[in-house]
């Protein structure tokens, strides 16, 4: 009787465990079968490297390029914003803060990754837009410098936390060894648990890129979601994600507007695909 | 741990059957679309419930285009529309045996606006366009000061972005190519054009005639240089001088009945219509 019990908790825990995997690659099939369509009417190298992005005129124009690049530059900008920061962060609570202000913190970076994202964008766009638009006597303030600055306040939570605890992980013999050998505490913390701890930090990194680049709501609120090339980052651009949430609802299914969605769908899959791979990797090279 | 189980599936059954009174109880009518028309729409919606206590009808926004998909794969009643529907629309619901069925319920003017402080406060039709398209990008060009213009439009969802692009921009030539210059920031809501325009002193964006407020400037249109420029009033689209008016639709699946019929006809009475200009819309009958 036990044994059967037994067996039947394990091979429930076991399809729990092939979930996920299942509906992953359930989406991505999905996905595919949408989206390839769309290379019916343009061919990849005209959807991926076209400059304009007219979907719904006749006939329809479906160049992705200015959206991939208002996509990689917000998520550039978040990143040179929130990697410093987010490091530092993780250092200071890992190696400095004294045990209250560190429980002070964390708990801080833990409500900061609980804020809505939506929240986020509207406070953005009241505060924000208006301050960028002054500071740089800009023409818009809804700019990719503002949904950078946004999107860095997301990462950073991932960012601190994987970084902290790939810090923590740091055999403690690595730091006393150090500190005995008439190093100085920063001496220590930049030559020592920096380098042992970095493919945790380059994980941390990745994780909080792969955040940056699949976030909606706010980039939509805040970045003025204009289809054009972008030249500088004081300039409005449109995201991937920002299309497919704006447009989908118009879009009538089966249309090719509709197939295009779902291709920057896939090109947005590939896209935290390869950054989540890239993550694993340095996560594993550690071991 | 039986007994726990028992509990647990009771309240289900408790809360299933409880869900499912909720919807067969009342009359449900699910009405989608327009922006611009949301306000109009669930003022007659409020009016109709107070008359009709057992029914229930639900608006909801999102746009032009997200109405009438919606009507095509059959999860709203109605839809709102600020434009006609498309030929491919039509070819695609009758693909799902959906047969459209168009009522003319209001008109809107849609007014083109700009912050209050700009000098500039009337255009030619051919001057708008020519802002919109980007071949116009500084105000010193139209007599105003010398400061970029920042182009604000409403998401390619929008009925409104629809009717602005193929009635001005491509001033009804089917064959005309013009597009919204790529430079233009495309917001998700009127309010959002309106709340920009109050802010920014270069910006200049167009929604339908309620949206004005006192932080926005409406800019007088007229056709061409020769004519007479019109301001965006209710008096002014009813007699038809001012020259950027659009119908407003509601498409229901074939020919209304029961409670969408109800519906209908409640919004083209005298009260409905009463409705209409009240929400700063202008009404079919006079």
């Amino acid at each position: 009787m036990r044994k059967v019990k037994e067996f039947i908790i394990e091979k429930l825990i076991l399809i729990c465990g092939l979930a996920s995997i299942f509906f992953v690659g359930l989406i991505f099939l999905f996905l595919l079968k949408e989206g390839l369509s769309v290379f019916n009417i343009v061919t990849p190298l005209d959807f991926l490297f076209g400059k304009s992005w007219y979907p719904i005129s006749d006939p329809a124009q479906l160049g992705i390029l200015p959206l991939i690049l208002g996509s990689l530059l917000v998520t550039l900008g978040a990143a040179v914003i929130s990697i410093p920061i987010g490091i530092g962060c993780a250092i200071y609570i890992a190696e400095i803060a004294p045990a209250r202000i560190k429980e002070v913190l964390k708990a801080g970076i833990e409500l900061l990754a609980a804020i809505p994202s939506v929240v986020l964008g509207f406070i953005g766009m009241i505060t924000l837009v208006p301050f960028v638009k002054n500071c740089f006597h800009l023409p818009t303030g809804l700019t990719a410098l503002s949904g950078s600055i946004m999107l860095a306040f997301m990462a950073m939570p991932t960012i601190v936390s994987i970084a902290e605890d790939a810090l923590y992980s740091v055999p403690k013999t690595y730091k006393e060894g150090a500190l005995a050998l008439g190093a100085t505490h920063w001496q220590t913390i930049w030559r020592v648990m920096l380098p042992a701890a970095s493919s945790g930090l380059l994980a941390a990194i990745m994780l909080g890129i792969g955040r940056v680049i699949g976030e909606t709501m706010a980039v939509m609120m805040i970045t003025g979601n204009a289809a054009v090339m972008p030249n500088t980052i004081l300039e409005p651009i449109r995201t991937l994600t920002a299309t497919i949430a704006a447009e989908m609802g118009e879009a009538v299914v089966g249309s090719e507007h509709y197939f295009a969605l779902f291709a920057i769908g896939i090109v947005l899959f590939i896209i935290s695909f390869a950054i989540n791979v890239t993550a694993d990797l340095f996560l594993h090279r550690k071991q | 741990m039986k007994k726990h189980f028992k509990n647990v599936a009771f309240l289900v059954i408790a809360v299933l059957t409880f869900s499912l009174r909720l919807s067969f109880a009342e009359n449900m009518v699910q009405v989608k679309g327009s922006d611009t028309m949301v306000n109009l729409v669930q003022s007659w919606a409020e009016e109709f419930m107070i008359k009709n206590p057992n029914d229930f009808v639900a608006v909801t926004g999102g746009g032009t285009g997200t109405g009438l998909s919606s009507l095509i794969s059959g999860t709203c009643d109605i839809a709102m529309a600020s434009r006609n529907i498309k030929e491919k629309e039509i070819a695609l619901a009758n693909k799902k045996g959906i047969n459209p069925n168009e009522i003319k319920v209001g008109m809107d003017g849609l007014a083109v606006v700009v912050n209050p402080d700009n000098p500039v406060g009337k255009l030619t039709i051919d001057q708008i366009a020519g802002i919109f398209t980007g071949k116009i990008v500084n105000w010193s060009e139209l007599g105003g000061k010398n400061e970029k213009i920042v182009i604000l439009s409403r998401e390619v969802n929008s009925g409104t972005h629809v009717y602005f692009k193929e009635h001005i921009l491509r001033k009804n030539d089917t064959n005309s190519k013009e597009e919204f210059a790529p430079r233009a920031l495309l917001l998700s809501s009127s309010q959002a054009i309106a709340d920009e325009v109050a802010g920014n002193s270069m910006a200049i964006g167009y929604y339908g005639m309620g949206y004005i407020s006192a932080k926005q400037k409406p800019i007088a249109i007229a056709i061409n240089e020769k004519s007479e420029y019109v301001e965006p009033t209710i008096d002014n689209v009813v007699n038809g001088t001012y020259p950027v008016s659009r119908p407003l639709f509601l498409y229901t699946n074939g020919q209304p009945q029961g409670m969408v019929k109800k519906i209908i006809d409640f919004a083209l009475s005298k009260e409905g219509q009463d409705i209409v200009l009240a929400t700063d819309f202008v009404p079919v009958f006079k």
